[in-house]
């Protein structure tokens, strides 16, 4: 591999790994936040542990997204030097925003919350969570503001003298269409990742514990909703970007001729895609534009029109990737929301669950956090070759004078660390909910005699 | 407009050394310090609650010199690519080390925590020093204002030589004042006598050894800080365990000032040649995005000061490090 493909696979790699930890932490903060809401108003005792216990696996989470998200912002220096100048005036400035208004906010008081149980008033101590609630949506908005520009570059300028990129309307930018399509699409899926491991875990743990009960229910609920808002939100999304990057679209249906009533392939064969294949008839242009009858642009004709466009040159993604990425982000997604359903409707009036399903249902988080990787490795490879869409291309952004040899040590080093603190992880989320549930948990600051005031 | 936001950049530099600073020094001493389990948690305990908020600062650092000096950020970092990955390393498992540290089960698992925290902690106070050294010297930038050279060399050759040693070794040094006169001021009992004895030994040495330095080169400045580093040392004995504490951060943040602003218009010289180092004119981002910012700057960040202070009142009382409260 040459130093491009290797700075891509560096990128792809700590980025998905990042975002295996981000949206957990979106979920279980608002989860944590709206069970102490709960436990305010009722004041029962149960809340009150489970609040604190999701409190404890929200810590944990925090803590690695905190870690890999700083790479994040690294990254476009380090790997992309080229593009980070070029779009510095689009990208800095929201990349400084998120970690002034956002971030601060989320650190500082997540460790307010997490220490200050018996230092803080109630109402106040209880506003701390919410807050860092409310921290986590504004830094995913803002970020994907950012992502969204990448998908459809709004708000700038080509500057002629020093032909650079210039903002010329910030709140244009977070106003993205793509942006407000994608927000809600992608908090539901968090959402519904955080659900099935509070899900996994109380099933897991019920037959030691019953008040683990409680636990599987709420995230199974949390699994659920966020499933059926996620299938809404992702219908609204696909018509959006088929406005903004018809080539997406087409990508992911293998769609190479412009067909009107296009139908929806559910599986195919061949190569290229697709030879055979299971369709479903008029389901893509209904997908696609919200009519049965709608035209579907084709990869051809799409091709020979950015071809014109653009110069010449190659403007087709890699097929199967697509294909298979977007049909598999449905898949796994449909499937979590089935099994949460099923175990509900299962465990409805205090039934108990069958054992088959009781001893597969811990792995159920995969599936969600599976749904959310490949719906961002559709996002991000089916818009190849563009770093930013129809305005710069992904190998004009790397840094220069970068070696193979860097990045291939670089890319070791994030492998071996990364796959260390994955397991560290596992194995604390593990040990944390191994621990009876209702004895009141000891808070962390308990065993600390307060003592005289130093400032 | 350019001149502010250089003033901002820098002062986000500074928060961040002086606040993650004294973390990082704790994050040194503590476990070494700490003479068992329970004294190695109370130092932990110490900084608990503020070093995810301080590490904010370096996230703002580096945001707002994305925004406000794009290319300033591009030279930085691509050009110092191995270094700052192995400082993100680093830094992810300290950050690890700290919030798993109270979370996991038995005292194994803890003294494992506290070795990775140690050794994290000296990894990225020492890379940080070679860093601030180079930042000030320059890099190797060739006429297109990239960083010349092939290989693992091309980033590891500006850490490796002897200004950048000497950077890491008073990284180090001040971190440990940090430390330990932060550690003097949060704990009680046998802890907190150590961090005491421990600070007023540093900061006789750094004090000496500024002053041969300020006499070698005569620098006012460091003759300055070599003042300000006795001072510590005389604070930390007679128990003014806050003055020690602040006059040890303004040093730091003094040191870290005369770093970013060495050269003047220049953000960053080139070693190979003066006409192709990159100032600050050619660095900044267009007026339109400094505005912006600026704006945002304005409304976002006395909050965040706000808030911020408002944490370290909450948790202003000493950790006990005895078992026994004092």
């Amino acid at each position: 591999m040459d130093v491009l493909d290797l700075t891509r696979l560096q990128f792809a790699v700590v980025t998905i790994y990042h975002y295996f930890f981000v949206p957990l932490s979106i979920s279980l903060a608002a989860t944590a936040a709206g069970l102490q809401i709960a436990w305010l108003r009722t004041r029962r005792d149960q809340y009150l542990h489970l609040t604190k216990f999701v409190g404890k696996l929200l810590i944990v989470t925090f803590a690695v997204g905190v870690v890999t998200g700083l790479v994040q912002e690294f990254q476009f220096g380090l790997g992309w030097s080229a593009f980070a100048n070029f779009y510095g005036d689009v990208f800095g400035p929201t990349l400084a925003i998120e970690g002034m208004l956002a971030f601060f906010l989320e650190a500082t008081f997540l460790a307010l919350w997490y220490f200050g149980w018996d230092r803080l008033p109630r109402l106040v101590h209880t506003a701390c969570i919410v807050i860092v609630a409310v921290g986590t949506l504004l830094s995913a908005f803002i970020i994907l503001a950012a992502n969204s520009f990448m998908q459809n570059p709004v708000a700038y300028a080509l500057d002629p003298v020093t032909g650079r990129a210039r903002l010329t309307s910030f709140t244009e930018l977070m106003l993205n269409k793509v942006n407000l399509a994608a927000f809600p699409h992608t908090m539901a899926g968090a959402l519904m990742v955080g659900g099935a491991l509070l899900l996994a875990l109380g099933v897991w743990r019920l037959i030691a514990d019953p008040a683990y009960g409680v636990l599987a229910r709420l995230g199974a609920w949390l699994t659920l909703a966020g499933g059926g808002f996620t299938a809404l939100t992702g219908d609204h999304l696909g018509k959006v970007i088929t406005e903004v990057q018809p080539m997406k679209m087409a990508a992911a249906e293998a769609l190479y001729e412009t067909t009107s009533g296009a139908p929806f392939a559910v599986f195919a064969t061949g190569k290229p895609l697709p030879e055979f294949a299971l369709e479903i008839p008029w389901l893509l242009s209904i997908l696609a534009k919200g009519n049965p009858n709608a035209t579907v642009q084709g990869i051809d004709d799409l091709q020979a029109q950015y071809a014109a466009e653009f110069g010449p040159g190659s403007y087709v993604p890699m097929i199967p990737v697509a294909f298979w990425t977007f049909r598999l982000m449905i898949g796994a997604g449909m499937l979590a929301m089935l099994v949460a359903g099923f175990y509900l409707w299962r465990t409805r009036r205090g039934r108990t669950a069958p054992t088959w399903l009781t001893r597969w249902l811990p792995l159920i988080p995969l599936l969600p956090a599976a749904a959310n990787t490949f719906g961002w490795i559709f996002t991000e490879t089916a818009r190849q070759p563009w770093i930013a869409f129809g305005i710069s291309k992904v190998a004009d952004g790397i840094s220069p004078g970068l070696t193979s040899s860097e990045v291939v040590v670089s890319l070791a080093g994030f492998t071996v660390v990364y796959g260390v603190l994955a397991v560290v992880w596992l194995r604390l989320v593990r040990h944390l909910a191994r621990r009876p549930l209702t004895p009141a948990a000891a808070s962390p600051s308990a065993d600390e005699p307060d003592l005289a005031p130093v400032y | 407009m350019i001149t502010f936001w250089f003033s901002v950049v820098v002062l986000a530099w500074v928060l961040f050394f002086v606040l993650e600073g004294f973390d990082f020094g704790v994050g040194v001493l503590g476990p070494v310090l700490g003479r068992d389990d329970h004294e190695r948690g109370a130092a932990v305990r110490t900084i608990g609650p503020f070093w995810d908020g301080n590490e904010v600062w370096l996230v703002a650092a580096i945001g707002v010199t994305f925004a406000a000096f794009p290319a300033w950020y591009g030279a930085l970092l691509s050009g110092l690519y191995l270094p700052m990955v192995v400082l993100l390393l680093l830094l992810a498992v300290r950050g690890v080390a700290l919030e798993f540290r109270g979370k996991g089960d038995g005292e194994r698992y803890r003294r494992r925590a506290d070795l990775a925290l140690a050794v994290s902690s000296l990894g990225i106070v020492l890379l940080w020093g070679a860093l601030l050294a180079v930042f000030a010297r320059g890099l190797a930038l060739g006429a297109d204002g990239q960083v010349t050279g092939a290989g693992l060399a091309r980033s590891l050759d500006p850490i490796l030589t002897l200004p950048a040693l000497f950077g890491a070794l008073a990284a180090l040094h001040a971190a440990l004042m940090l430390g330990a006169t932060f550690l003097s001021l949060r704990t009680s009992g046998p802890l907190r006598h150590r961090a005491r004895t421990l600070a007023r030994r540093l900061g006789t040495v750094g004090a000496v050894a500024l002053v041969v330095t300020g006499s070698a080169t005569g620098s006012s400045l460091v003759l300055a800080a070599a003042v300000l580093s006795f001072a510590a040392a005389v604070l930390a004995r007679t128990g003014r365990e806050a003055l020690a504490f602040t006059t040890t951060a303004l040093t730091v943040a003094g040191a870290v000032t005369a770093v970013f602003t060495t050269h003047g218009a220049v953000v960053l010289p080139s070693t190979l040649n003066p006409a192709w180092s990159l100032t600050r004119e050619a660095a900044a981002a267009t007026p339109q995005a400094l505005e912006l910012i600026t704006w945002a700057g304005v409304l976002i960040l006395p909050g965040v000061l706000a808030y911020q202070a408002f944490s370290y009142w909450v948790f202003r009382r000493r950790v006990a490090s005895d078992r026994v409260p004092s």
